[in-house]
């Protein structure tokens, strides 16, 4: 076998499907069948990891640090909510009309991440997620203002199965919708396409220097990550029957970017990993201090980057330190 | 209308007092520090306890503040800032944020989450009025008192910054830290002397701002994005760049929300995109510093 073709290999390997994957996702689908009082936990789950999926596209895979993801969440529970509202009530046609909106929303938003630094790209993130909020708020004809857009009632999905009151099938939509985006995001990933975006984070001029439209890249990466998190801000909305302003607030996109670094950035799963975890931590935290768990919050984000974020996760690693470093 | 454009001036005076700090540490240490605002609403939270509960008078509250959020800041950075200045931006801002929500939290847990409220003395409370009709000058006392201060510590500021040794060794650490540690400046000290310096600024913004921004345990969070626009805006390589951001922040903010209240802060938030979209390194960029 030639050199050349074992590399073509072990590049293959590296995107194959691994035994335990299918195994999660069927353990995630028998959740709310088998354990139906946590469905309404599932639902949330699958949505926040959806939302971190898109973040680990602009961070992880690009190296955008952005502040103001949260931005894309809430146009796209905004949009959907209010085409359930006005226009018909199909969640799938409302999902894409959320999903088109925020395309549209990041297509354009990609041009305000393209220079500058670091600091220069949280500040105008951030802002555009205030900008939003800010609409959102004005606007209280079209969105309720301060009190929330209020009477959405979802049809039933494909005309068939009605959302009970046990969310189970709020849990095994958004399951889908989550499975379905996945596995477009992993394919992404794994491309051409998706190699250049890591070349981009990892060493921006050196991307230029070897002939990748670094600035078009960015676009299209922002722009997709943009459709993922207004498909789960669509999900929350539709799932609810309510979109308030706390889809745009800061700790928003403060948590999921929190999700994922506790999952990891830079790994698909990262997202799904962190949102499982997160979303346990914060009903266990929240059960026990309902008013004072971001405190436990806080501590836990200043004790992960004093440890080492890539360590806390791998507990094997802790006594390797002298030997490693 | 000149009324607001001195409210606007004392507004921006605050704003930059509090985020002075900010900028000094971003740009000497490259440290996105979001938790900034926790040590400015240490500061309030000492002065309303000072006054509250001991009785203390207005004008001893405010170094008091600033000593005790200058203690506070020396301390963090000596324990737990210093490890991260090394660390990739994203560590440092998910550090600075658990810091911040810590602060939020602990503060709502010890003094409530309701709003504190000061109690001016006497002389500050008046207001003084010059000129009539359209162009009449409206000035609140403790306003005019704020930008006294605030402007006075500019002028300190800027001297210890341009004439004195510890200022030409901070000048010396932010343009090149290797080399100015080669000549045998304590980089270390010069870092922690100005972050504690910073924080201070901060605890006495906090402090004299109580009264004008409002002062609950969401003040870190709800202030945090008005530092970052100052600190983004102007840049971090001088002090009259974060000045000058910080003045028309604040003034941009007044007019604004009197002019057209329906669109609040949403020009602030437009003015600061469409400024970094064009000057994505802040408007006053010295040319020659490290970037």
């Amino acid at each position: 076998m030639s050199d050349s073709s074992r590399a073509h290999l072990s590049l293959l390997d590296a995107t194959r499907w691994r035994a335990w994957e299918p195994l999660l996702w069927l353990a995630a689908f028998a959740a709310p069948l088998l354990l139906s009082q946590y469905a309404a936990i599932v639902n949330e789950i699958a949505i926040v990891a959806l939302f971190a999926l898109s973040l680990d596209l602009v961070l992880g895979f690009t190296g955008i640090v952005s502040l103001g993801h949260a931005a894309f969440f809430g146009f796209g529970a905004y949009s959907a909510a209010l085409f359930a509202k006005h226009v018909m009530p199909d969640p799938l046609v409302g999902l894409a009309v959320g999903i088109a909106t925020s395309t549209l929303l990041g297509a354009f938003a990609s041009f305000t991440v393209q220079r500058g630094s670091d600091l220069t790209r949280l500040m105008v993130t951030l802002g555009a997620a205030l900008i939003l909020l800010e609409l959102a708020n004005k606007l209280d004809w079209l969105t309720g203002g301060a009190d929330g857009l209020q009477g959405v009632v979802m049809g039933p999905v494909l005309g068939r199965f009605e959302f009970d009151l046990a969310g189970r099938t709020a849990a095994w939509y958004s399951l889908t919708v989550l499975l379905v985006l996945f596995v477009i995001a992993r394919r992404l990933v794994h491309s051409p396409f998706g190699a250049t975006l890591k070349a981009i984070r990892d060493n921006r001029l050196r991307a230029m220097a070897i002939g990748i439209p670094v600035g078009s890249r960015i676009t299209v990466a922002y722009t997709i990550a943009a459709a993922l998190a207004g498909a789960a801000g669509a999900l929350l909305a539709q799932t609810t029957g309510f979109a308030s302003l706390d889809v745009f607030e800061f700790h928003r996109s403060a948590d999921v970017m929190l999700i994922l670094v506790v999952g990891g950035t830079g790994w698909l799963y990262g997202g799904v990993l962190g949102a499982i975890v997160f979303k346990l931590m914060q009903d266990f935290l929240s059960a026990i201090t309902p008013q004072y768990w971001t405190f436990w919050l806080g501590l836990f984000l200043v004790v992960l980057v004093i440890v080492g974020r890539d360590r806390l996760l791998r507990p094997w690693a802790w006594f390797k330190r002298g030997s490693a470093a | 209308m000149l009324t607001i454009l001195f409210d606007g001036i004392a507004y921006g005076m605050l704003l930059f007092i509090l985020a002075l700090g900010l900028a000094v540490t971003m740009g000497l240490m490259n440290f996105i520090n979001l938790a900034h605002g926790a040590f400015a609403m240490v500061g309030g939270y000492i002065t309303v306890l000072l006054m509250q509960r001991a009785g203390v008078p207005f004008l001893l509250c405010l170094p008091a503040a600033f000593l005790g959020a200058a203690l506070l800041g020396a301390v963090l950075e000596r324990t737990l800032y210093r490890p991260l200045y090394r660390k990739p931006h994203l560590d440092q801002v998910l550090f600075s944020i658990g810091l911040t929500f810590m602060a939020v939290a602990s503060v709502d847990w010890f003094m409530g989450s309701t709003q504190q409220f000061i109690q001016l003395p006497q002389w500050l409370r008046g207001r003084t009025e010059i000129g009539t009709g359209a162009w009449t000058l409206g000035m609140g006392h403790y306003r005019l008192f704020i930008i006294a201060v605030c402007a006075a510590l500019t002028v300190v500021l800027q001297y210890i910054l341009s004439n004195t040794r510890f200022g030409s060794r901070l000048r010396a650490s932010v343009d090149d830290q290797r080399v100015a540690a080669g000549l045998g400046i304590n980089v270390n000290m010069v870092f922690l002397s100005t972050f504690a310096f910073g924080c201070g600024l901060a605890g006495l913004g906090g402090a004299l701002g109580a009264e004008v921004l409002g002062l609950d345990p969401t003040f870190p969070l709800k202030f945090m994005i008005y530092f970052l626009i100052v600190v983004a805006v102007g840049g971090t390589s001088s002090i009259t760049g974060p000045l000058l951001a910080a003045l028309l922040l604040g003034i941009a903010d007044v007019a604004g929300k009197y002019y057209i209240p329906k669109m609040g802060a949403f020009i602030v938030y437009l003015l600061m995109i469409a400024i970094l979209i064009w000057r994505p390194q802040g408007l006053f960029v010295r040319q020659g510093g490290k970037a």
